[in-house]
């Protein structure tokens, strides 16, 4: 192995291909988009320099606010949720179903393999007033509540986004902190239960402690996730009612394709990509200090 | 043992090279595969919403154009409405547009289309074809006016005002209105009857602001939008921003029913046709939705077609009928060769017959065959285009594509109350 790892063409040979395709796919359209910042206009009328103008317009433009502002709520809400609940799986999986979570975590993962526009589908007939009720507005009618309509306000509309991406995605993270966990050495726990630790506390100081590393990937993996979401809102809401559930993604989308903008939605689309590295770079930083050491 | 390794290092090279040039050359090839030249296919895309054209082309195919059908195969292919502008900007934007497709949801962006040499000329290849007396010259006039040139086919030739329900008018004793004031009764009494009184797609949009464009053209006159567009008046001013705020009352009144943001065109259709809502603002086209007998519940014969009322002291009267071509379809002008020309041709020549006798369409094609018993309602339609003088546009026809999407995604929640006449106004004339 230490031979052929060590023989430059057999590097070559093992990485080019991966590289010469992550080149053709991913470097040269981001550089390409890059200097699409400084031009306005599109495939079919041309391309004008238009210097720093498209950043100049960012900065005034409310609609670019308004889906910034959307894009950073969504994030924070959904990590935390997917994050949160996916630890609690987790804990669930280790300390109290043991060896027989196997048909639990499979279940609980299952929705992460469904096609994303299925589970939006099924989220709008769930939660749908018109024609007709849906489970959940039939449900509410049970107790006597009037039939809401979940899609009509931007406030509902993001509670729905935010119950089927978490319920999409915590099996997903409850799997990947599950790995961190039966890390974990027994031994270290074993310890710590007999010098009388328990529920709580024994997650208070043993276990989030040592599942520290592998929670902060998590977040890290999840944020930068839910800063580029596109599909399931495009789905569920397609950014409506209005433009009040339009991330960053769509409004460059529509900007870009919908309005022939090529120059103003990579711009957008620059934005975002310097929100996802302020974020990742936040993260890293913070991870550097040892929580443990309070 | 060297050489054996050394061999296979060689061939592990070659294979990886092979792997990598079918890559390119897939990657590559994707793109290849449009109408920009030489068509083999006469491929057409057209909007979801509209299944009456794909029906009508294969009835010509089989039929009249089977001939030109054998040289050159009809292909179909549909897009959502509301994803329309985006698909043909990608597709123009690669040389890929197909033979024939459904113009932008936003007349601009086929002027857009027109102007970079993507569009037919169809003044040009009509008369090449000695086929230009085949249409309508009203229909070409409209089309001249709304894309800047002949640059459409008018595969429709519609007005547009409201359908009501005959039943149900008379089962609570409301009249057809005649003004403004009189529609706001009729929709109360519906509304205490438990009825919705309209019947909208707030998931399209377009439905709730061509009321606004409607109320607009009554107050203001046939020329109001001309002036907004021409930049004289802004939809800000104070009598437009009231056109809005009637639309927001409508809505505010639960005039639209529950949910009318996630209502689609279809839902909006059968509330009207299975008899839950009285009154359906909606173009001509929908005739072919009441033709068809499983959906329409409620019978041709209980429809009827009022104007949008005039509303008091405005400047515009329930004469002027909003008429459109609907959402044409136009023709690649890059793919346009003998053999399209020939389809071209068979179309402009049978379409008109066709559409109408098989789904009571009146379109801008003279009738070269004659087509018996027109079902009343047509022949209503018919009469009614040949006794209007003068025509208004609709909302967002004068507006750019961004305007046009703005108004059209925001009008759910301003019948929703979450969005001000104000600010739907001032959002729209701010993409103007």
């Amino acid at each position: 192995m230490k031979q052929v790892l060590g023989d430059r063409k057999s590097i070559l040979i093992l990485i080019g291909p991966a590289l010469l395709v992550y080149t053709l796919v991913m470097l040269v359209p981001v550089v390409w988009s890059l200097g699409y910042t400084l031009f306005e206009g599109n495939a079919i009328v041309g391309f004008t320099f238009v210097g720093l103008d498209n950043f100049a317009r960012m900065l005034t433009d409310a609609r670019v606010h308004e889906a910034l502002w959307f894009t950073i709520r969504y994030a924070v809400v959904i990590t935390v949720g997917q994050v949160f609940f996916g630890y609690l799986l987790s804990l669930l999986y280790v300390f109290v179903l043991k060896k027989s979570s196997g048909i639990i975590r499979t279940l609980a993962f299952f929705p992460v393999v469904l096609p994303t526009v299925a589970v939006a589908l099924m989220f709008q007939k769930m939660f749908e007033i018109a024609p007709q009720n849906g489970l959940v507005n039939e449900f509410l009618n049970l107790f006597g509540v009037e039939s809401v309509d979940w899609f009509g306000s931007s406030g509902s509309a993001f509670l729905v986004i935010a119950i089927m991406d978490i319920w999409r995605s915590m099996g997903f993270y409850g799997v990947l902190l599950y790995a961190g966990l039966v890390d974990i050495p027994e031994d270290v726990l074993e310890s710590a239960r007999i010098d009388g630790a328990s529920g709580w506390r024994l997650v208070q100081h043993i276990v989030l402690p040592l599942s520290l590393p592998v929670l902060l990937s998590s977040i890290i993996f999840s944020i930068n996730g839910t800063l580029k979401v596109f599909d399931s809102i495009l789905a569920l809401t397609n950014g409506g009612p209005g433009t009040s559930t339009s991330p960053l993604t769509i409004y460059m989308f529509q900007t870009s394709f919908t309005y022939g903008e090529y120059g103003y939605g990579s711009s957008i689309a620059f934005l975002l990509t310097l929100l996802c590295l302020v974020v990742t770079l936040f993260i890293f930083r913070s991870s550097r200090r040892d929580l443990t050491k309070g | 043992m060297t050489i054996t390794t050394t061999r296979s290092r060689r061939l592990l090279a070659a294979a990886a090279g092979a792997g990598i040039t079918a890559l390119v050359l897939t990657g590559c090839g994707g793109g290849g595969g449009g109408a920009s030249s030489t068509p083999k296919e006469f491929s057409v895309l057209t909007n979801a919403e509209n299944t009456e054209i794909p029906d009508v082309l294969s009835t010509l195919s089989d039929d009249q154009c089977s001939a030109e059908n054998k040289t050159l195969p009809l292909d179909l292919e549909t897009v959502p409405q509301t994803n329309l502008d985006q698909r043909l900007q990608l597709l123009a934007g690669q040389n890929a547009l197909p033979v024939m497709f459904s113009a932008g949801n936003a007349p601009a962006l086929t002027k857009t289309l027109a102007d970079s040499g993507n569009v037919l000329d169809f003044e040009k290849a009509l008369t090449d074809l000695d086929a230009i007396d085949n249409i309508e010259p009203a229909a070409i006039s409209t089309i001249e006016s709304l894309y800047g040139g002949f640059n459409a086919l008018p595969f429709e030739y519609n007005i547009e005002g409201i359908w009501y329900n005959k039943l149900l008018f008379a089962d609570n004793g409301v009249t057809v209105p005649e003004t403004w004031d009189e529609l706001v009764t009729a929709a109360e009494t519906f509304n205490a009857a438990g009825l919705t009184a309209f019947s909208a797609s707030g998931d399209q949009g377009w439905p709730i602001t061509r009321l606004i464009g409607n109320y607009i053209f009554r107050t203001l006159g046939p020329d109001a939008l001309q002036k907004v567009a021409d930049g004289d008046a802004k939809l800000t001013d104070p009598e437009y921003v009231e056109a809005a705020q009637a639309i927001a009352d409508l809505g505010a009144a639960g005039f639209f029913g529950k949910g009318v943001g996630s209502i689609d065109a279809d839902t909006a259709a059968n509330q009207f046709m299975n008899g839950s809502a009285a009154m359906y603002y909606m173009g001509s086209w929908t005739l072919s939705d009441f033709a068809d007998a499983e959906r329409n519940q409620i019978g041709e014969e209980n429809i009827g077609f009022m104007p949008f009322p005039s509303v008091e002291g405005g400047k515009g009267d329930s004469s002027q009928l909003a008429a459109n071509v609907g959402l044409p379809a136009t023709f690649n002008a890059k793919s346009y060769d003998d053999n399209v020309g020939a389809w071209l041709d068979c179309i402009s020549e049978n379409y008109g017959s066709t559409a109408l006798s098989e789904k009571q369409r009146v379109s801008g094609f003279k009738l070269n065959t004659p087509v018996a018993d027109i079902p009343p309602l047509t022949a209503e339609v018919q009469e009614r285009i040949g006794a209007t003088d003068e025509t208004v546009l609709w909302f967002e026809a004068l507006f750019t594509t961004k305007a046009t999407t703005t108004s059209q995604t925001n009008a759910a929640q301003l019948v929703t109350g979450d969005l001000s006449a104000e600010e739907f106004m001032s959002l729209v004339q701010n993409d103007l």
